[in-house]
C-alpha cells in the first residue's frame, strides 16, 4: 500500500499581507484597531465562548445518540462572531451551516436554535432539514442549504434589490473555501463585480473541505486574490482574531453602503474539528498539523487581552460557562420533550396553498399505516 | 381589440407587470437593449430603464440565484433563461433552492420568481434550441410549469404566473411565437394557472396536448373529424399542476386518451397523466391510452419534422384508437 501524504501542500498560513489587530507581543496594531468600548469587546467574548461551550454540548449530545448530526466551528469563532458584529440590524445573513454562533448573536434564541437541532414541532424550519439548517427572517436569517455556495447569489440577489429600492441594507454570504470551486462562487462574484452590488462575501479558509485541503480549491496563492480577477476589492484578515475580522468587515460593509460595491474577504482560520460528527479527520491529517493553529486558539487569544487590560478574570469565566450550561441543558429539556411535527405538516409550504394531488396524497398518509418505531 | 402574437402579447404582458407593480424586475441575456433573441422584452429598457430591463452576464445559475435573492427581499423578477436548452447551469438553483425555500424553512421564506424560457423545436435550432424539458421540472415538488399555446392565455397566464406567490417555470412555444396569433385584450386580465381548456369539443377521443402540439393536435383533430372520429382536444395551459379533473371527465365521456408532446417519450408527462387516468377512471377507458410524442433520442437537426409529433403522427394514432 503507497503511504498517502497526510497533509496540505498549502495550509492557511498567516503571512505578512493577513491583516492583525492582536499582535503576538500582546499589543495592539494601531492602523486596524476598531478600538471598541471594553464593555463591546466582553460581549463580543462571550459570544464565543457560548458558540465553543455550546459546540462541545451537540458534540456530546450526537456522541450520546441523543441527537442526528452536528457540524460545528471550533477554531472559527473569531471569523464568526466578529463578521457578523460588523453588521447592522436590518442587513441579512446568507450562511453556511457553520455559523450557528452568529445567529444566536443576530437573535436567533438558544431554544429555536435547540428545536430545529431536534427537528420538533418549534422548530423554524418545522423538521424538514438536518440540523443547522435553521432559519430566522426576523433576524435577517436567510434559510441554510447543504450544497455549498449557492447562497452567495442569494446573498448578491438581495443586496442587488435594496440597491435598487436605494435602501440601506447589505447583505453578507459566508462560505467556506470549498466554496470558492463552485460555479455559484463564480456567478456571485461575476454579478457582484459587474453590478457593484453592496455585499460583503466571507470566506473562511479553514484549510479544509470535509477531506480536501485548499491545496485541491485552487492553485492561486491566496483565496482573496481570486477577487482582483472579478473587479472586485479581495483582502485578507487573520481569522483567529476577532478584532482584526470585526475592523476588515465593518470596513467592507461601510464600502458596500457608501456604493463602493462588494468585497470578498478571506479569513484566515483553522477547521480544528471534524467536519461534521460524521467525519473523522484522523483518516486525512495528523494532530500535528492542528498545532500551530491550537497556539493562535481564537478565544485563548482573545481572553489574554482582555485579561491583560483588566477587563476578564476568572470569576466572570466561571460565571458565563455555567451561565451558558444552565441555559442549554434548560434548552435541551424543552427541545426534546417538544413532540415532532405533526404528520399533516409534511404536505405544508411545498407551496403556498395545497394542490389537489397534495390533498390526495395527505389523506393516504393519514389513513395509511404508521412507520413502524425504531426504524 | 387588438391582434397579437404570443410575442407581443407576453411583451405586453411584462410591460403591465412593470408599470402596475414597482417590485416586478426582468432579468436574463439580452433582455435588455437588443429585447431579448426573440424580441420578447422589445422597448422594455426603454420605458423602465436598466434598473428594471436588466442585461444579466451569462450565466443561468447566476440569474436564478440573483432572481431568488431578490424575491427573498421582496422583489417580483422575471428571469429569462434564452434558451429553455440553456437552463441546465441553474437547475441546481432551481430544484434544490428556489422550489425548496419556501418548505425547507417551514414557511418563514417565500420566492415568488417566474422564470421564462423559449422551448420546443421546430426552429431548425438543432439539440441545443429545441428541447421541451417540462417533466424535468414536473418532477420538482414546489414547482407550477406553465405552457401557453395562444397570445391570449400567454398574456393571461404570465399575468397570473406573476401573482401567484410561488415559483412559476414558464415554457413559451417558441415555435408559434409569431405564426400563433389573436384577438389579444389591451387591458390587465389573468388566466387562472391550473385550468385547462377543451378547446375542441368531442365524443369519441380525449385529446391531449400544450404548447406548439396544440396546433398539430387540432389539425390532426379536423381530419380525423372528416373520417369520422369525433376528437374532443384540451390544452393544459398549466402542466403542474395538472388540470386532473377536466381530464378525467373528458375521458369518461369518450372511453379513449391521446396524450401528445414533444419531449421524449420516457419519463415524459404523457405517462404521468396517462397513469393518473387509469387511477382515476380506468373502468371508462375503453382503449389503452395512446403517447404520441418525441423520440428517446436527442433532438435531431437534420430530420426534427420527423421527430416532432406532428398531425402526420397523430393521425394515425387517432384512427387506431378510434378502432381499438
Amino acid at each position: 500500500m503507497t503511504a498517502l501524504p497526510s497533509r496540505s501542500a498549502r495550509p492557511p498560513q498567516l503571512t505578512p499581507d493577513v491583516v492583525r489587530v492582536l499582535t503576538d507581543d500582546g499589543g495592539l496594531d494601531e492602523q486596524h484597531d476598531p478600538r471598541l468600548p471594553p464593555e463591546e469587546q466582553v460581549a463580543l467574548y462571550r459570544f464565543m465562548v457560548e458558540t465553543r461551550q455550546i459546540d462541545e454540548r451537540f458534540i456530546a449530545l450526537q456522541r450520546q445518540g441523543r441527537i442526528g448530526f452536528h457540524v460545528g466551528s471550533q477554531g472559527e469563532e473569531a471569523t464568526i462572531i466578529g463578521a457578523a458584529s460588523a453588521l447592522r440590524p436590518q442587513d441579512w445573513v446568507f450562511s453556511c451551516y457553520r455559523e450557528f454562533g452568529a445567529a444566536l448573536m443576530r437573535g436567533l434564541p438558544l431554544q429555536k436554535l435547540l428545536d430545529n437541532v431536534f427537528g420538533n414541532q418549534n422548530d423554524t424550519a418545522k423538521g424538514r432539514q438536518m440540523p443547522h439548517h435553521y432559519t430566522h427572517r426576523a433576524t435577517g436569517w436567510a434559510s441554510i442549504s447543504s450544497p455549498v455556495g449557492t447562497q452567495i447569489t442569494h446573498a448578491t440577489g438581495f443586496a442587488w434589490a435594496a440597491m435598487m429600492d436605494r435602501v440601506d441594507k447589505i447583505a453578507l454570504a459566508f462560505f467556506g473555501d470549498g466554496a470558492t470551486s463552485s460555479s455559484d462562487f463564480h456567478s456571485a462574484m461575476t454579478f457582484a463585480g459587474v453590478f457593484r452590488i453592496p455585499c460583503v462575501l466571507l470566506c473562511r479558509n479553514n484549510g479544509w473541505a470535509i477531506s480536501t485541503p485548499t491545496d485541491r480549491q485552487t492553485a492561486s496563492r491566496t483565496f482573496a486574490e481570486k477577487a482582483h480577477g472579478y473587479g472586485i476589492p479581495g483582502i485578507r484578515v487573520d481569522g483567529n482574531d476577532i478584532l482584526a475580522v470585526l475592523s476588515v468587515t465593518r470596513r467592507a460593509v461601510a464600502r458596500a453602503t457608501a456604493g463602493l460595491g462588494p468585497t470578498l474577504i478571506e479569513a484566515v482560520t483553522y477547521r480544528m474539528g471534524a467536519h461534521t460528527t460524521s467525519d473523522d479527520p484522523n483518516r486525512y491529517r495528523g494532530v500535528e498539523d492542528m498545532e500551530p493553529w491550537r497556539q493562535l486558539d481564537p478565544i485563548q487569544r482573545f481572553r489574554v487581552h482582555l485579561a491583560s487590560r483588566g477587563f476578564w478574570d476568572e470569576e466572570r469565566e466561571r460565571a458565563l460557562v455555567a451561565d451558558i450550561d444552565r441555559r442549554f441543558r434548560d434548552a435541551v429539556v424543552t427541545a426534546e420533550s417538544t413532540p415532532p411535527p405533526a404528520l399533516e405538516s409534511m404536505f405544508d409550504d411545498v407551496y403556498e396553498k395545497l394542490p389537489w394531488h397534495l390533498v390526495e396524497q395527505r389523506a393516504e398518509l393519514v389513513a395509511g399505516p404508521r412507520a413502524p418505531a425504531g426504524r | 381589440m387588438p391582434q397579437m402574437n404570443m410575442v407581443q402579447a407576453i411583451n405586453d404582458a411584462l410591460r403591465i407587470a412593470l408599470r402596475s407593480d414597482p417590485r416586478v424586475v426582468v432579468l436574463g441575456e439580452d433582455v435588455g437593449r437588443v429585447g431579448g433573441v426573440f424580441r420578447v422584452t422589445s422597448g422594455l429598457i426603454e420605458e423602465f430603464g436598466e434598473d428594471r430591463v436588466i442585461d444579466s452576464p451569462l450565466s443561468e445559475s447566476g440569474i436564478v440565484g440573483a432572481a431568488l435573492g431578490m424575491a427573498l427581499y421582496g422583489k417580483t423578477p422575471v428571469a429569462e433563461i434564452q434558451f429553455a436548452d440553456f437552463v441546465f447551469p441553474a437547475y441546481d438553483q432551481i430544484v434544490n433552492e428556489l422550489a425548496k425555500y419556501r418548505y425547507r424553512s417551514g414557511g418563514d421564506h417565500s420566492a415568488n420568481v417566474v422564470i421564462r424560457m423559449p422551448a420546443g423545436g421546430g426552429i431548425r435550432g438543432g439539440h441545443y434550441h429545441s428541447q421541451h424539458p417540462e417533466a424535468m421540472f414536473v418532477h420538482v415538488p414546489g414547482l407550477k410549469v406553465v405552457c401557453p399555446a395562444t397570445p391570449y392565455d400567454a398574456k393571461g397566464l404570465l399575468l397570473a404566473a406573476l401573482e401567484d406567490p410561488d415559483p412559476v417555470i414558464f415554457l413559451e412555444p417558441k415555435r408559434v411565437y409569431r405564426a400563433a396569433k389573436g384577438d389579444v385584450p389591451e387591458e390587465a386580465y389573468t388566466v387562472p394557472l391550473e385550468c385547462a381548456r377543451i378547446v375542441r369539443d368531442g365524443r369519441d377521443i380525449t385529446l391531449v396536448a400544450y404548447g406548439a402540439m396544440l396546433y398539430e393536435a387540432l389539425d390532426a383533430a379536423q381530419t380525423a373529424f372528416e373520417q369520422g372520429v369525433d376528437c374532443e382536444v384540451i390544452d393544459l395551459r398549466t402542466i403542474w399542476p395538472v388540470d386532473i379533473h377536466t381530464i378525467v371527465r373528458s375521458v369518461k365521456k369518450t372511453g379513449r386518451l391521446v396524450v401528445v408532446h414533444e419531449a421524449p417519450k420516457t419519463g415524459g408527462f404523457a405517462g404521468e397523466l396517462i397513469s393518473l387516468v387509469c387511477e382515476k377512471a380506468f373502468y371508462s377507458l375503453e382503449a389503452a391510452p395512446v403517447r404520441v410524442t418525441g423520440f428517446d433520442t436527442p433532438f435531431p437537426y437534420t430530420l426534427e419534422m420527423e421527430y416532432l409529433p406532428l398531425s402526420h403522427r397523430i393521425l394515425p394514432a387517432l384512427i387506431e384508437a378510434a378502432r381499438a
